[in-house]
This record gives C-alpha cells, structure tokens and sequence, in this order.
C-alpha cells in the first residue's frame, strides 16, 4: 500500500511535501529563542560551514530585534534562509548544540534562521548595499549558491557584476535539486528576488557560457570571472538498457519535479540505484509522488551507505524499502522500462564482489539512477591553464583563485559536491579573492 | 493526615490560605466559587469610598518566554455599592460558616471607620484589614499608602477602628518605606491583633517603545502601579522576617507577596507567616491552583512529620542573621562534575567576566576546570550552570573553627588598612589588566572573518 496518492493539484502536492521545517510563528520562536543557553564559543557556531554567530541571531529573536538577527545571519551567509531549511543542521549546528550531551531537544537552529531571515524578505527590509563603485566588473557563471553568493559579496566589495545562468531562475540545485519538503520554490526565489534588490547584481538567464568564443568574450570584457558552475548531469552508469524509457538520472528526475509540481508523473513501481544523499531524496519523493512501491537498490550493506542517517529514516519513514547488497546489472524491458537484473553482492576485505549464480530480475516501471553527477571538464578543458584535481574538481587556492588567474571558484565545482551553505560560505572567501587579486 | 486549620489571631481557617484582597474576592460569586474549590479564607476587595477605574489596568514583565513574573495594577478599591458587597459578604458566612470572611477596608474620617467597621461586622466578616497600602490613586486623596508610610496616622487610625471592632483587625504595610517594622510598631501601637504584608510596590512595569508610555497605558499615558507576582517574593520575604524577628511587633502576620505554590507559601510560614494571601497567581492561573498547594504542604508537613502549622512558623528565623554573625571560617569551592557537564562553558565566562578569574578553559575539551587557589566560593557558577548538580559547592574548612566579624570586632581583631595581613584583599589575585587584550576577538566571530580566517 502507498502510503501517499498521487498529488494532482497544488495544495495536494503541497500536502505530500509538507515542509520539514515549517516557517514558526512568533510564539514558537520566541519559546525556543528563550531555551539558547548563550554558550561562550558556541561549539554551534564552529560546526556551522558559514559560522553564524548562531548565538547572537538568537538572542537578537529572543529580544525583538528580528531585523538585527536577520542582519547577523546575513553578514556571514547569503543563503540565511534556504540554509535554515536545507542544511543537513543534524550533522551541523545542531548536531553540536550542547542539549545533546543533556538528552534535551537541540534548540531549532536552522528554523530559528528561517524566521528571522523570512521576516526580513517578506517586509523587504533594507539591510545592505553596494559598496562605492570601484570601477571593476566581474563575471559570474552560474546564479547558484556559489554564483549568487560571490555576486552579493562582489557587490558590496563595488564590483560590477553580471551572472550568466544557463537556466530560466536563479539558486541553482536550491530549487533545481534539493527535495521540495526542504524548500519550496517560492521560499527559494523570494530570497533570491531579495538579495538582487539589496545588491543590485545583473542576471542574464538562459544565458550559458558554452565554448571557447563565450569565454574568450568575458575573459576581455571582464577583469575577473567567477566560476560557480556546480556539477552536471546525472553519471551514465553503462549498463545495458539504460536509454529505456523511464530509465532517468535522479538529478533530472528531481529537476522536472521541482518545475512540473503537481503535473510530475511517476511509476507505479521504482527502483532508485544508490545509496547516497540523492538517493534518499530520490525515493522519498517517489513515494511521495504515490508511488505503490520505491526499492532502494544499492551494492553494499545498509550500513555503507553515503547517506546521513536522518535522510534514510525520512525515506524508511514514507515507505521506502532497502534492498541491499545488490549490483545491477542490465535494465530488462522493451521500450519502456520493465524491470532491473540484479546479482547479489558480498563485501570482501572491504571491496564489493559479486556472488555467482544469484541473479535475478526485479521487476518495476521506473528506475532512477542515483549514481553521482558527472563532472563539467568538457567545458572547462575551454579555460587555458586551468587546472583539474583526478576526481574532476577545479584546483584553487585558499582564497578560491584558480590555476588561471583571472578564474576564481568555488561551490561544488571547486569541492566536488557538499551543501548549499559550503558553496555560499566559500564564495565569498573567494569573492574576497577576487578583491585581493584586483587590488594587487 | 497533618492538621492544616489555622486560628490566625482568633480568625479559623481550614487551611492557611487566603485570596487576597484583589479582583479574585471582588464578590460573593467568586469567593463561593473559591471556597468551594479548596480556599480556606478570604479577604474582600477593599470596601470603602466610591471611586471609578480606568480602562487599561494592568500591566506585565514577561521573561524570555514566561509570562507574568511580575505583575502590575493600577486599580482602586472596589468600585461596586457597599450594599452590594455587605449582602454577598452575608450569603458567603451563611453557606462556608467555618471559611474566614475578612472584610478589608479603607476610608477617611473617624466617622466613616466606625460606619463601616459596624456595617461589615453586621454583614458577618469573621475579621477586618485595614488597607494601608494602596500605592496608587488612593494615595493621591490621602489613603492607602499616604496613611501606611505615616505611622503616627496609622496608629491613630487604627486606635479608631479598635473603639468599635469586636472581629479581629489585622493591619496591612505597605512596603513603599524605608523600615517595614516602624508602621508594624505603629500598628501594635495601635492596638491592632496581627498585620499581612506586603501591599504591592510602587512601580513602573515598563514602557512601550513606540507610544513612549509607561504600561499599562491609558489613552497614551500611563500612571505609576503597584507591583506584585513572583517577582516581589524576595522583598516580601524579607520584610515578613524582619517583622517576625522585631522583639516589639509581637503579631501575627499574614504572608503576601509573590506565592504561586506550596513552596512559596512554606518559605513565607517558615519566615513568620502563618496565614498566606495569594493575589497574582489566582489572577493567572485560577482558583484551581489550590489543589496543588493544598496537596504540596500535606505532603511537606508528612515528610517532616509536622502536626500543624504551628510546629513550623518561623522555624527559619533562628537562621537569618546579621551578617557580622555568619563563620568567616566556613570555606567552599567550587567543583564540576565532569561526567554532567555539556560544555556549555557558561561557568567559564561567568567566573572570567563576572567573579574571580578561577575557571579556566582547557585544551581537549570543552569541560572547564575551577583553578581551586582562585575560588572565593561565591556560588556564581553554580547558579548559572545549566546542568542540575553539575557544579557543587563543595565544603573545604575541616569545620572545627568558627569565628564571625563580630567577634573579631569584639576581640579588637579586625583589619584596619589595606595592607594588614588579616584584610581580605590581600591574596586575592587578580591578572594584570593588560592581559585582557585580544582574549574575547578570536571567539565569537562573525562567519565572515572566521571564514576568513582573520583575528
Ligand atoms: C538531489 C540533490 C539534493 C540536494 N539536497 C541538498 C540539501 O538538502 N541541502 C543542502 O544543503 N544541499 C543539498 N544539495 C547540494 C546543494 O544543492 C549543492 O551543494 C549546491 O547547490 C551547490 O551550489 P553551486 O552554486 O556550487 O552549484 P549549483 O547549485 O549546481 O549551481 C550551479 C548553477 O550554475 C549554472 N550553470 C552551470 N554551468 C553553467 C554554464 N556553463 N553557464 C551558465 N550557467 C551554468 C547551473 O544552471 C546552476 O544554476 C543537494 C544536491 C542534489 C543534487
Ligand atoms: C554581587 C553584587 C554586588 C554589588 N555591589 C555593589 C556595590 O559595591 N556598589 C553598588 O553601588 N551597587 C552594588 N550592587 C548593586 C548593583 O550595582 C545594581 O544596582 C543592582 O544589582 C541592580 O541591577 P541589576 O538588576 O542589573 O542587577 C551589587 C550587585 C551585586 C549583584
Ligand atoms: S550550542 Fe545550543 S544552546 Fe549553545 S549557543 Fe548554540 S544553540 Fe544555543
Ligand atoms: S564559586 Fe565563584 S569564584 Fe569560585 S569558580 Fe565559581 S564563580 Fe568562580
Ligand atoms: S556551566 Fe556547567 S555544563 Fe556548562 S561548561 Fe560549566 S560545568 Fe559544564
């Protein structure tokens, strides 16, 4: 049994993605605003990526000065309130919150951020600018996290500064890719609307930088360009049958989710390949798109997946069944997808080894591959000089400036894919680059 | 089953709790309901002359998430005919004959005490309280408070409604004064059979930041109130024992002030008290909150096998000295349990800051430890740690020595320049001043210098 039917309208899809972390009101935050023991050198500030000084933004809630604790938050990361609702807070802030060493509830950190931050958006209060002109201009690719965060950093530095986004909206994977239950659409643009209207940066959409002349274009026109271009396409996994229809990467599944809303379709029985972060998301919104059944396929035991603990409860928690311990092998079917042929696996001295003669097929309608996003070299080998790490990542220093000098990165480029709030933090240690570099 | 019934002043009660008089006794309708909900007594809204409220009333000081710690009014005296509360005061003897009654008044001339101390007797009030204690409104028109800070006029007062009271008269303070004890003298004086207090204290609950008035706010102004609630039970507290350690005043007393449960109302008993009155608490909670203080004194009076009241009124005063008396040998430290702690380092910044520079940081852990030769034994970080005992005032005299200010004083023994080995000072160690610079920068930073790694 399903425990979700198939959303077709707006609020029903709104139901099945209710949001994890529900905007508070203002008696709820100022309960939890009250429980922050004020720490001296928060251990929740350390374990934050952006280091909030959690705190004082706290505090600030806790005193009705929300505007202030939305400044605080801001100072030191752009994406306040998309990080308040998507960051992995168990393994971050509030995975380091001292009421776990007590068994009491960690305060609600990244929820306390989002009310604050959200309060800041909807009244659209003025709380930064751009810094005096300098005369400078800076290219961006890429309006995600990295792109739009070292843009805002940029601006407030007195750049000039043009974003180049291949897509139609900005935030990259925040409402591309992140699951609709973390963050909806509207929260993603809205701060998104917000931030251009305090820092004032150009957007050109469905504008991507593509070969050589693209790049050529900007290197003249522009003194420093900004790489914040995230990672690809779901990686083909080679298998046979994989260009069946209804074979589809996750990334892309989670892609016309997010656009198509209620309108999504999705198969009876699916299968999602991985066993990584991705393919939690991947199976929980396939049940939560009604789905009758959502198998987790993956190579090695239960215990060995990449995935954080909490996102495979989430998907346990909709329905999601394990099947561990298997390696596909081909996808079975006609045109359309029919079913996956497996082979039991066994992990030896810490390698995977597959068991003969246990083969089988399970059948389904739908698979989503799970497997990793492929790296963009093809379109970085355009960029002379720069360097790639052998896992594909652009090689850059501390400050984010590349191998090719006038380059500067960061994001999931740069670090090979994390969270939104290590591609906003380290971007504007790299827009701060971009400043040192300029300045010389 | 201990025995809760109390003969306060020849007042009986089934138990030792009273409403005060406030909204909650305003009439016969609320003080049945009250009575039948567990209340051993009541005093009425103050009865006297007429007089018309504002809108807008009552003020609050909320903290952090908890509302009402402190509570303000800016009401007067009972606003409905006296004629009206007489009768109710009648039907409520009638039906609750062994539940106190206490008619509390507030007039002016002689003529007016004695008409209305005759009136309230006829209705049936086991007892009278003479309200001086109004520290608004009242006071302006030369009652409440204006008559309790005056002790020669209170006294007279008092001599005036004695000429014709046949019930008890208890006298109420206010605590708007330097010396609680002078208007308690006053009263005995006066001929009164016992005093309650504390009235509520003057004040200004706070003010709107954007109307630039005091709350509660009238049409855009306020007026100064009368503060009570939890808040105010330390003051009461205090003033409850200094009239109860007076060798003069001799009285009964009535404990007000900031009672909320049993224990509030044990402390005022174990002070000196042994009626309470309770006000703010009614006023937030309902009467229902006297099941849980009913049951919470039962059950402390069985723990300590007490039979009544009586065998622990004022069992703390031997213990409440003058400072000159306490053991200047006692010697406590500070000590953390390690296994408690959660790394808050609250202690840390707390002792570093706020006392004596005795805890420091270590190195591996987030577990501070208390440097022992630094530890005055102040309690600080024992009260701000939020672990319940993880931080303990640990005893570190071999308890054979005991020697007070006094009788150093008396023994010709007390230091008397800064430099002389026996003053305090002189081993306290403090670090020099510039050893403070850059020490807080690195903390705390701002994620955009952190993750720059400036500072
Ligand atoms: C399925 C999924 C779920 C996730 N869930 C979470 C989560 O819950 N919480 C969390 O914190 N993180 C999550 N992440 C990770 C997070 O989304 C990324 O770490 C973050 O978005 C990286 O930001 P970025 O700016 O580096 O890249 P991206 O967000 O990928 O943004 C890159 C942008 O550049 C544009 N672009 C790329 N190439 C070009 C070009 N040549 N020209 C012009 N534009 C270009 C893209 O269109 C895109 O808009 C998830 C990731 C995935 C894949
Ligand atoms: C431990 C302690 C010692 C104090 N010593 C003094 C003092 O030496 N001189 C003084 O004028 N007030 C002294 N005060 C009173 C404070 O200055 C202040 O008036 C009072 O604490 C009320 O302010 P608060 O509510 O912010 O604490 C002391 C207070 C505390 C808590
Ligand atoms: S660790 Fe927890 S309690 Fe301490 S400051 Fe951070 S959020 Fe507040
Ligand atoms: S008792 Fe006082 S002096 Fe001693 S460690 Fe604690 S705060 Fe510091
Ligand atoms: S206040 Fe208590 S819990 Fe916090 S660091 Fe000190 S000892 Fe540990």
């Amino acid at each position: 049994m399903a425990e979700f039917s198939t959303p077709t309208t707006a609020q029903e899809f709104a139901e099945n993605f209710a949001q994890l972390k529900p905007l508070m009101n203002r008696t709820e935050a100022l309960y939890e605003s009250s429980r922050c023991l004020f720490c001296f050198d928060a251990p929740c500030i350390q374990a934050c990526p952006s280091g909030i000084d959690i705190p004082q933004f706290i505090r600030q809630i806790n005193s009705g000065n929300v505007t202030g604790s939305a400044r605080t938050i801001y100072e030191a990361n752009y994406f306040g309130n998309a990080c308040g609702k998507v960051c992995p807070t168990e393994v971050l802030c509030e995975g380091a919150c001292v009421y776990n060493l007590q068994d009491v509830k960690p305060i609600e950190i990244g929820r306390l951020q989002s009310y604050a931050t959200t309060a800041a958006i909807k009244e659209n209060k003025k709380l930064f600018g751009p810094g005096p002109a300098n005369g400078r201009r800076v290219a961006v690719i890429g309006a995600g996290p990295a792109g739009i965060s070292a843009a805002c950093e940029l601006r407030s530095l007195g750049y000039e500064v043009t974003v180049f986004e291949a897509k139609a909206q900005p935030s990259g994977l925040t409402v591309y890719g992140v699951a609709p239950y973390k963050i909806t659409n509207e929260e993603a643009l809205a701060e998104m609307a917000y931030l251009q209207g305090q820092f004032g940066y150009e957007v050109r959409y469905h504008a991507p930088i593509t070969g050589r002349a693209n790049l050529a274009a900007l290197e003249a026109e522009y003194d420093a360009i900004f790489l914040g271009i995230g990672l690809g396409k779901t990686s083909a996994l080679g298998l046979p049958g994989e260009d069946k229809i209804n074979c589809v990467g996750a990334v892309e599944f989670i892609e016309e989710l997010r656009m198509r809303q209620a309108e999504m379709q999705v198969g009876r029985t699916v299968i999602v390949l991985g066993g990584g972060n991705t393919a939690m998301d991947a199976a929980s919104e396939a049940a939560r798109l009604g789905a009758e059944t959502v198998l987790l396929a993956y190579r090695r035991g239960k215990e060995e997946m990449g995935a954080y603990e909490f996102e495979y409860s989430l998907a346990k928690g909709v329905g999601v069944k394990g099947l561990f311990n298997v390696a596909p092998l081909e996808i079975v079917g006609d045109d359309y997808v029919a079913g996956v042929r497996f082979i039991r696996t066994a992990v030896v001295d810490g390698r995977v080894q597959e068991v003969p003669g246990t083969e089988f097929v399970q059948p389904c309608d739908m698979v989503i591959k799970a497997t990793g996003q492929a790296k963009q070299t093809h379109f970085l080998h355009h960029i002379p000089g720069l360097e790639l790490d052998n896992r594909g990542r652009i090689v850059a220093d501390a400050m984010g400036q590349t191998t090719n000098p006038q380059y500067f990165t960061s994001g999931d480029a740069r670090n090979g894919g994390a969270e939104v709030v290590n591609a906003a933090a380290e971007a504007k240690v790299a827009a701060r680059g971009i400043y040192a570099y300029l300045s010389q | 089953m201990p025995d809760l019934s109390i003969n306060f002043a020849g007042i009986k009660s089934p138990n030792p709790f009273w409403l005060a008089s406030a909204p909650p006794t305003n009439s016969g309708y609320q003080v049945m309901k009250a009575f039948d909900a567990g209340w051993g007594g009541a005093v009425w809204k103050t009865l006297g002359v007429p007089v018309i409220n504002v809108s807008s009333r009552y003020g609050g000081v909320n903290y952090r998430d908890k509302r009402l710690v402190g509570f303000n009014n800016i009401e007067l005296i009972s606003d409905r005919p006296l004629a009206d509360n007489l009768r109710e005061i009648t039907e409520v003897k009638k039906r609750f004959p062994d539940h106190a009654v206490i008619a509390s008044l507030m007039v002016q001339s002689r003529q007016e005490w004695h008409d209305i101390v005759r009136q309230s007797q006829d209705a049936g009030a086991d007892g009278f309280e003479l309200n001086f204690g109004c520290p608004h409104g009242m006071c302006e028109r030369g009652m409440g408070s204006a008559v309790g800070q005056e002790p020669k006029i209170l006294q007279m007062i008092v001599e005036w409604v004695m000429e014709v009271a046949q019930k008890p008269v208890i006298v109420k303070l206010t605590p708007n004064i330097s010396d609680i004890t002078e208007p308690a003298l006053a009263a005995r004086r006066g001929g009164a059979d016992a005093i309650s207090l504390i009235n509520t204290i003057q004040s200004i609950v706070g003010v709107d930041l954007d109307q630039f008035s005091p709350y509660p706010i009238v049409d855009g102004q306020g007026t100064n109130g009368g503060y009570c609630g939890p808040a105010v039970k330390p003051i009461a507290l205090n003033m409850v024992k200094n009239c109860a350690q007076h060798p003069e005043v001799r009285l009964p007393i009535s404990g007000i002030g900031g009672i909320e449960n049993w224990r509030d109302a044990v402390e005022h008993i174990l002070l000196g008290a042994s009626s309470v009155q309770v006000c703010t608490a009614a006023m937030h909670f309902g009467f229902g909150i006297i099941r849980e203080m009913v049951s919470g004194l039962e059950q402390y009076m069985v723990e300590k096998n007490f039979q009544t009241i009586y065998d622990f009124v004022g069992k703390a005063l031997p213990n409440v000295r003058h400072w000159e008396d306490l053991n200047m040998k006692y010697q406590v430290k500070a000590h953390i349990h390690e296994e408690k702690c959660i790394g808050c380092q609250l202690c840390y910044t707390a002792c570093e800051d706020g006392a004596h520079q005795a805890i420091r940081l270590q190195a591996g852990t987030r577990t501070p430890a208390i440097i022992e030769e630094n530890c005055v034994g102040c309690n600080l970080c024992s009260l701000v740690c939020p672990v319940d005992e993880c931080i303990t005032m640990e005893r570190r005299d071999d308890g054979s020595q005991h020697l007070t200010w006094k009788e150093r004083t008396d023994a010709g023994n007390i230091p008397t320049e800064f430099n002389d080995e026996k003053a305090g000072g002189r081993h306290h160690w403090v670090p020099e001043p510039a050893a403070a610079l850059g020490k807080e920068r690195h903390k705390t930073l701002p994620g955009k210098a952190r993750a720059l790694g400036v500072g």
